[in-house]
């Protein structure tokens, strides 16, 4: 592809509560085997984008981590491969990422020594598949100078959260606001957005002369009258998982048949890092339902409804009812658990009790002592 | 300039007949083990564990599976600068041109690479069982007694002795005489076909030797050097060690995974088994469905019951469908409402809907008895089973079979299927 990718994963939310203390938000475990910035990541290889870079700013320990190795996304490459850059401070510079622009303006570099004419600039916060080469040949059609994915929400949806857009009979962006107190418009901006590499470098050094740092407010806010800014609606699943209760639900939405074929057996495939565990074992006494189980857990209790990630162990006689269980967490005998999202490597001891009340959503942290397992 | 202490060959080039239609199409190296593993992954993991980052995997019989298995070796972290795995299939040469005619033979035609490393100790292996072990320590061994070849033994019922190669060693462990399947066993030290050499001694045996023809290390590599007095030593393990050789030892081995702390446990974090992982979704097992006392690998979509099974990677098992006692390998699909019992299912099968496999009474097989026994049912990479067919015990299938294959649409007990076709 004739592009290079910025992948934008320095976010934090205050509306992923516990859940944000350890770990930057494309950091998440999601749907068992993966993390949340495996999706775009496997989104630009599938596309064949050869050069990446990915932004990171808070709490950047787990995704670096992650990011270690870049040869699961077939990154690992002598021609481009992927490039994470964490802020550092220079003579120019002494500050923090600022903004989505000021991330991508304090690593200009990179952009002026890539050759590619494009740039696929996406967040690492949101479950999707998605060919960008689709996106681009739109661009491209439209003439346009910056193509903005949308996606078109249920009527019903509360999408104060994002960045909506109004767009005219052309699909040109008219109007866009971001976290609106009364939406005007259902059409939500995915985080994906296509521009020229060079019109993008111009763009970033305005910004830093005026001292404005963010991509959505200074760029396509403020420019929607100047520029052509398109809007390229995408149809296929898309969530953004940044509050609690979105992620609860992308990760439940793995339940169901339609999202997991689309994700775990169609064309094509999403990587992640390989841990090798082993084949997750099921104990006498071990009744699942309707849950997703990944490698390397042993079960010996009920699951019904819930989504157990890598590396649990769930005691005799528990219950584990409607639940995201993360990464490496263990279980005494005889607990029950239910609307929670127990956090990983917490150790939960027997005979304990956690229900997330009147349709909330229990963030669950214990750090207990470790037992050791068989 | 490039040096090893110790490099790693591995002979990975057996057909492994013995495990019957498993391995028509592919070498009993790469015959899945345990849901997501194939068994040279054991032997690799080992090697990777005890610090041997130079591996030569010696092919001849179906190589394609093995070398898309082991590709680059990253799966072991054997992708390396210098050494790393290496595939090694027999060649053409400007004087001759011959397959690997004995385990000592595929050595001795691959001398270059081992000259290439400049290497101390070579360690010879074999891809075909289920064990972990240090090879760290037995380099040790070898070192502390000055040995020439080590070979590594393992105790064995007395009893079962005399279907081992058993070797007689004097309290220091030095080895004093071999017994090749003895009927009064002296000993019940069996040879694991693992033997760590000192380089030269290794070189000079097999130059000297290179005119035998089907050489071998049992039969004629070590008997010659210790015909010749170098100082040959048995080190003892004291674990877990499987050969998988035959369908009722590959099925046993198996089971033992399920065993609420099995004996052989992949579950430690220490001395992890890796393997080439493709396939990482977690697995769903649906509303309705009931999973007990099994292993169940990354991806499979269980709808129907699942009993003390063994299940690969993509596996999916459709509703209504019981499983007992059976080894179902990966991207295999089970229709709805099947009965299986004791049967081994290869690869990217596709049994349709009301098949019941493993029914009836024992009959010995009319094709192989040896080897198609226990009452197990093998079902070999690739098999289309069409609906509605019931499959009796003893019994051997493979290819694309039809509903016409089926008297009265069924195989009793005994009888075999062996036909073209599926993807091999």
């Amino acid at each position: 592809m004739r592009a290079v990718g910025i992948i934008l994963a320095g976010g934090n939310s205050a509306k992923m509560r516990e859940l944000s203390n350890k770990r930057a938000i494309a950091a998440m475990p999601i749907g068992g085997s993966y993390r949340a910035i495996d999706f775009v990541l496997s989104n630009m290889s599938n596309s064949h984008v050869q050069k990446v870079a990915v932004l990171t700013q808070y709490n950047s320990r787990s995704l670096n981590e992650h990011l270690s190795s870049s040869k699961w996304w077939d990154f690992g490459r002598k021609q481009g491969g992927l490039y994470v850059f964490t802020p550092t401070i220079t003579p120019e510079n002494g500050f923090w990422y600022q903004g989505t622009a000021d991330a991508i303006a304090q690593n200009l570099s990179f952009l002026k020594n890539s050759h590619e004419p494009y740039v696929v600039i996406a967040h690492g916060d949101c479950v999707y598949k998605m060919d960008y080469n689709k996106v681009l040949e739109y661009h491209i059609a439209k003439r346009a100078d910056i193509t903005v994915v949308t996606k078109v929400m249920p009527e019903d949806e509360d999408v104060s959260r994002f960045g909506t857009v109004k767009v005219d009979s052309d699909n040109r962006i008219i109007d866009m606001e971001e976290k609106p107190l009364v939406s005007k418009s259902n059409r939500v901006s995915a985080g994906i957005y296509i521009i020229r590499r060079r019109q993008l470098i111009e763009l970033l050094e305005t910004l830093q002369e005026e001292d404005r740092h963010d991509f959505v407010q200074d760029v396509l806010i403020r420019y929607k009258d100047v520029k052509h800014i398109y809007a390229y609606d995408m149809d296929s699943y898309w969530t953004n998982i940044s509050t609690v209760e979105a992620y609860f639900n992308a990760n439940k939405d793995f339940l169901k048949k339609s999202v997991h074929d689309y994700f775990f057996k169609e064309y094509p495939d999403i990587y992640s890092k390989i841990d090798d565990n082993p084949p997750a074992k099921y104990n006498p006494g071990a009744r699942v339902s309707n849950s997703l189980i990944s490698s390397g857990c042993i079960v010996n209790g009920t699951v019904e409804d819930s989504v157990i990630f890598k590396k649990v162990y769930i005691g005799n006689n528990c219950t584990i009812k409607n639940s995201i269980i993360l990464n490496d967490v263990h279980i005494g005998d005889n607990t029950y658990i239910e609307n929670c999202i127990v956090e990983s490597r917490d150790t939960i001891k027997p005979n304990s009790t956690y229900i997330g009340e009147n349709g909330e959503v229990k963030v669950v942290v214990v750090k207990g002592e470790r037992y050791s397992i068989g | 300039m490039i040096k090893k202490e110790m490099i790693a060959m591995l002979l990975a080039g057996g057909q492994g007949s013995r495990l019957g239609v498993l391995t028509s199409g592919l070498a009993k190296p790469a015959v899945p083990f345990g849901g997501k593993y194939r068994i040279i992954d054991f032997a690799l993991s080992n090697c990777i564990n005890s610090g041997v980052d130079t591996v030569g995997v010696l092919t001849q019989y179906q190589p394609l599976r093995l070398n898309t298995h082991i590709g680059i070796g990253i799966p072991w972290d054997l992708d390396r600068n210098v050494g790393g795995v290496s595939i090694l299939p027999p060649y053409e040469k400007s004087t001759n041109t011959e397959w690997y005619t004995g385990t000592a033979n595929a050595i001795y035609q691959n001398l270059r690479y081992m000259e290439y490393y400049n290497p101390d100790y070579v360690m010879i292996l074999g891809g075909d069982h289920i064990y972990k072990m240090d090879y760290e320590v037995v380099l040790d061994y070898h070192k502390a007694h000055n040995a020439d070849i080590t070979l590594a033994t393992i105790p064995v019922p007395i009893e079962e002795a005399s279907r081992f190669g058993i070797v007689i060693t004097d309290d220091d462990g030095r080895i004093v005489d071999f017994e090749e399947k003895p009927k009064q066993p002296r000993s019940n030290l069996a040879s694991m076909g693992i033997y760590i050499f000192s380089w030269k001694v290794l070189k000079d045996a097999l130059i000297a030797l290179s005119e035998q023809p089907g050489c071998d290390f049992g039969k004629h590599i070590i008997p010659y050097c210790h015909k010749n007095g170098q100082r040959i030593f048995a080190y003892e393990f004291n674990g877990y060690w499987k050969d998988v050789g035959t369908l009722s030892s590959y099925w046993e081995s198996n089971m033992e995974l399920i065993d609420i702390v099995p004996e052989f446990n992949l579950y430690e974090e220490f001395w992890k088994i890796y393997t080439k992982t493709d396939i990482i979704p977690p697995q769903y097992i649906a509303p309705g469905a009931v999973v007990e006392t099994a292993i169940i690998s990354e991806g499979a979509e269980i709808y129907g019951e699942v009993y003390k099974s063994v299940i690969g990677p993509g596996v999916v098992i459709g509703k209504g469908t019981v499983v007992r006692d059976s080894i179902i390998m990966r991207d295999t699909v089970i229709g709805d409402n099947c009965y299986v019992e004791k049967a081994i299912i290869a690869e990217s099968c596709g049994i349709g809907n009301n098949v019941q496999i493993g029914i009836g009474n024992e009959e010995p097989n009319k094709w192989k008895p040896d080897i198609y026994a226990g009452g197990l049912v093998t079902i070999g990479e690739a098999t289309i089973i069409p609906d509605n067919v019931k499959i009796g015990k003893n019994t051997a299938l493979s290819g694309a079979t039809m509903p016409e294959d089926y008297n009265g649409g069924e195989l009793p007990s005994g009888e075999n299927i062996i036909k073209a076709g599926g993807i091999q």
